[in-house]
């Protein structure tokens, strides 16, 4: 006999459940499945290929391409946007004239949409008469084709995320800090310490929790947003710019080679979950929370 | 059971043989490449329309062409979506390959249909033949041309009247053209072409042409990159920034020329007709349009949407939307097109009408296009076309930004191609 209590718990998560399953572990699961059968065709239905999706993945030059792209990618702005965002919080939260407008400052390449950002750093990195080359050229700086070269095209690229994703972050930073009690501050300051030696030895270390909190948000959104992307460059030139999230999309929706997109979403997946579990597992116990 | 679900399906069918009969409303997905109002010519389109016929039809707005494919594919995949679609006319055999579209042979053509189908240009029919039945109506149909700045012409010393017809003409201008500081930095740039994902492929068709290549075979199952005729066609475009300095080097961008030109950064560019009204309503300066020149001659490509017929729409709809198609083409129509766009009329019987007509006196750069259809060619269309333009454009880039010679680029090209269309070579 089963248990009233158990019934009326399955219930309760039963709404959650049915949502996770139907829009998280099945498509999951459906994408691996794929993943070993070939792409539907018109009169041609899938056939069961084994292996050989990956096979011509790993021979696949645009994949290796997106992939070191993408390490580059999260590799240049995951310290950037954090060790920014930090240098923002710390700067407002300091007693400072006109501090909630500059607050504001930060924050508001958060609040555009990325598409919107998109589009006024393509104006920003026009050749010729664009902001940059405008500005430079009064310095006698020469024209740069920042979108067109292979590369400045990426570089250009991981400016507009660091700029959008910094002030994000400084939010969670700056909510920590001020969380801080005074008291340690008061302390620090009667026993002689400098400035810079409190930073290092309190505020670094109680800010472990929420860095580990950025930092995964920031690894999730380098392989997750894409948007610039579509708007300044659709991966060219010649795939300098091309990211796994937006080959995923070309294959799957330019392509319309499911069976290849399906492969590569496994790969992509696997990739976050071993990132997951290092960022939890190995730093996750170094973090020591209150 | 059984019982319950025959029911179930006679409940299902009943409303759509209600919709087989009288047909009252259809949907179409269409893109938009040039500036304009567009959606409110589209839509009073669609008005007459219903006023005419009594059906209604909506219009949707889809993004580029790109994003309209996009949509409608993953819509109709999705079990539903519209009766038609305005795409790219080389998308043919990609979307025959999904077993999606209906030809209107299929959908009945009678001997007024068939006299009306050759009443278009032959140009915009060449993307539309395959195993000998047609698959697309002609719509939103232009060229490459090349629209040119007089007022640098006349600067440069070179006549406004006379614009180049051959490349080594070109090239020649395009470097007078060009203006330098007297730090160096290039003012004004001679020529500029578009060279980035999803107009590359363009560009370079008009240009293998140019130097008299064709890139694919009818079926579409076969591409030819690896001759040395394509390879001249992409020495030249490289070699316009790398040898004659008269143009950007790397990738210029197409949503950029229209300001280049404007803004009198660029002395030349190359665009589709279909710009013509943009280029007209903003231009600060005096303006022409030529003809594409050519490695011995002027040769161009011609480009933009037909109307396609979609497999999920029931036989009445189907016949509805085909009677659509047949309204939008009328002369009258064709024309108030033309001149609202700066597409080209796809019909000779519109440039009868008298709208046109006067028009046409009064702008004479709106009849330029026209003059050059008998020298263009279809654009590259294949089998996966998506991924052979995709093949194509990293290759021109790599080619135009110095990491490949035009050789390798276009061996490499071909190898890819090879590698993608080996499913459809018959045996």
């Amino acid at each position: 006999m089963i248990r009233r209590e158990t019934l009326q718990a399955w219930a309760l998560i039963l709404p959650a459940l049915v949502l996770l399953v139907a829009f998280t572990h099945w498509p999951a699961v459906t994408t691996v499945v794929d993943s070993f059968y070939s792409t539907p065709k018109g009169s041609r239905p899938p056939r069961f290929v084994g292996v050989d999706n990956y096979a011509a993945l790993w021979d696949d030059v645009v994949f290796w391409k997106a992939f070191w792209n993408n390490l580059w990618y999260a590799l240049a702005t995951i310290p950037a946007s954090v060790i920014l965002a930090l240098a923002m919080a710390l700067a407002v939260n300091t007693a400072l004239p006109g501090r909630a407008l500059v607050r504001m400052a930060y924050f508001t390449p958060t609040m555009l949409p990325m598409i919107a950002v998109a589009n006024i750093w393509l104006f920003f990195f026009t050749p010729d008469y664009g902001l940059f080359d405008h500005v430079l050229s009064l310095f006698g700086g020469a024209r740069h084709n920042w979108l067109g070269e292979p590369a400045t095209a990426l570089p250009a690229m991981m400016v507009v995320a660091v700029w959008k994703e910094a002030g994000f972050f400084m939010i969670f930073y700056l909510a920590a800090l001020q969380a801080m009690p005074p008291d340690l501050q008061e302390a620090s300051n009667l026993e002689g310490g400098s400035r810079w030696y409190f930073f290092r030895r309190v505020t670094l270390p109680l800010l472990m929790p929420t860095t580990l909190f950025v930092l995964v948000n920031a690894v999730i959104n380098a392989f997750r947003v894409v948007d610039h992307v579509v708007v300044m460059t659709r991966g060219g030139p010649n795939n300098a710019t091309n990211l796994l999230l937006y080959y995923i999309y070309e294959m799957g929706f330019r392509f319309w080679d499911t069976a290849m997109a399906a492969t590569l979403t496994v790969v992509l997946l696997v990739m976050l979950g071993a990132l997951a579990w290092l960022q939890f597992g190995v730093f996750g116990k170094r973090v020591h929370y209150r | 059971m059984i019982k319950r679900r025959s029911l179930l399906a006679a409940g299902l069918a009943l409303p759509a043989v209600a919709r087989a009969q009288t047909v009252q409303k259809l949907s179409f997905y269409y893109p938009i490449a040039v500036g304009g109002p567009i959606p409110a010519i589209i839509e009073g389109y669609c008005k007459e329309f219903q006023a005419a016929t009594g059906i209604e039809v909506t219009p949707v707005y889809a993004g580029n062409y790109g994003e309209t494919l996009t949509k409608a594919v993953t819509a109709i995949k999705g079990g539903q979506g519209p009766q038609m679609a305005v795409l790219l006319a080389a998308e043919m055999h990609s979307l025959q390959d999904m077993d999606i579209l209906v030809s209107l042979d299929e959908i009945g053509l009678d001997a007024a249909g068939k006299a009306w189908m050759e009443g278009f240009y032959p140009a915009f029919l060449a993307n539309s033949h395959a195993e000998g039945k047609l698959w697309s109506v002609p719509f939103q149909r232009s060229t490459a041309v090349m629209y040119y700045n007089k007022a640098a012409f006349a600067e440069a010393g070179l006549d406004p009247e006379v614009f180049p017809k051959t490349w080594a003409q070109l090239q020649a201008a395009a470097a007078k053209l060009t203006k330098r500081d007297a730090s160096g930095r290039v003012t004004r740039w001679g020529v500029k072409m578009a060279g980035d994902t999803g107009n590359a492929q363009w560009t370079f068709g008009a240009l293998a042409n140019q130097a008299g290549h064709v890139l694919m075979n009818q079926a579409g199952t076969e591409a030819y990159f690896n001759s040395p005729k394509a390879v001249e066609a992409l020495s030249y475009w490289q070699g316009l920034a790398t040898v004659h300095k008269a143009s950007p080097d790397g990738v210029s961008n197409w949503p950029q020329l229209s300001p280049d030109f404007l803004e009198g950064n660029a002395a030349i560019i190359q665009h589709t007709t279909g710009n013509l009204t943009n280029v007209r309503t903003n231009a600060k300066f005096p303006f022409g349009v030529a003809g594409l020149p050519g490695r011995d001659g002027p040769r161009t490509v011609v480009g933009g949407g037909n109307l396609y017929f979609f497999k999920n729409a029931t036989p009445a709809e189907r016949m509805a939307s085909l009677k659509f198609a047949r309204f939008m083409s009328e002369p009258a129509r064709a024309a108030d097109w033309s001149i609202k766009t700066g597409y080209i009329a796809t019909r000779p019987e519109a440039y009868e009408t008298k709208a046109l007509r006067d028009y046409v006196a009064g702008f004479p750069p709106a009849d330029v296009a026209r003059g050059f259809l008998p020298v263009a060619v279809g654009e590259l269309s294949t089998f996966e076309n998506q991924k052979i333009y995709a093949a194509l454009t990293n290759n021109v880039q790599a080619c135009l930004n110095g990491t490949k010679t035009a050789a390798a680029a276009m061996a490499d090209t071909q190898a890819e191609a090879d590698r993608i269309l080996k499913p459809y070579k018959k045996a």
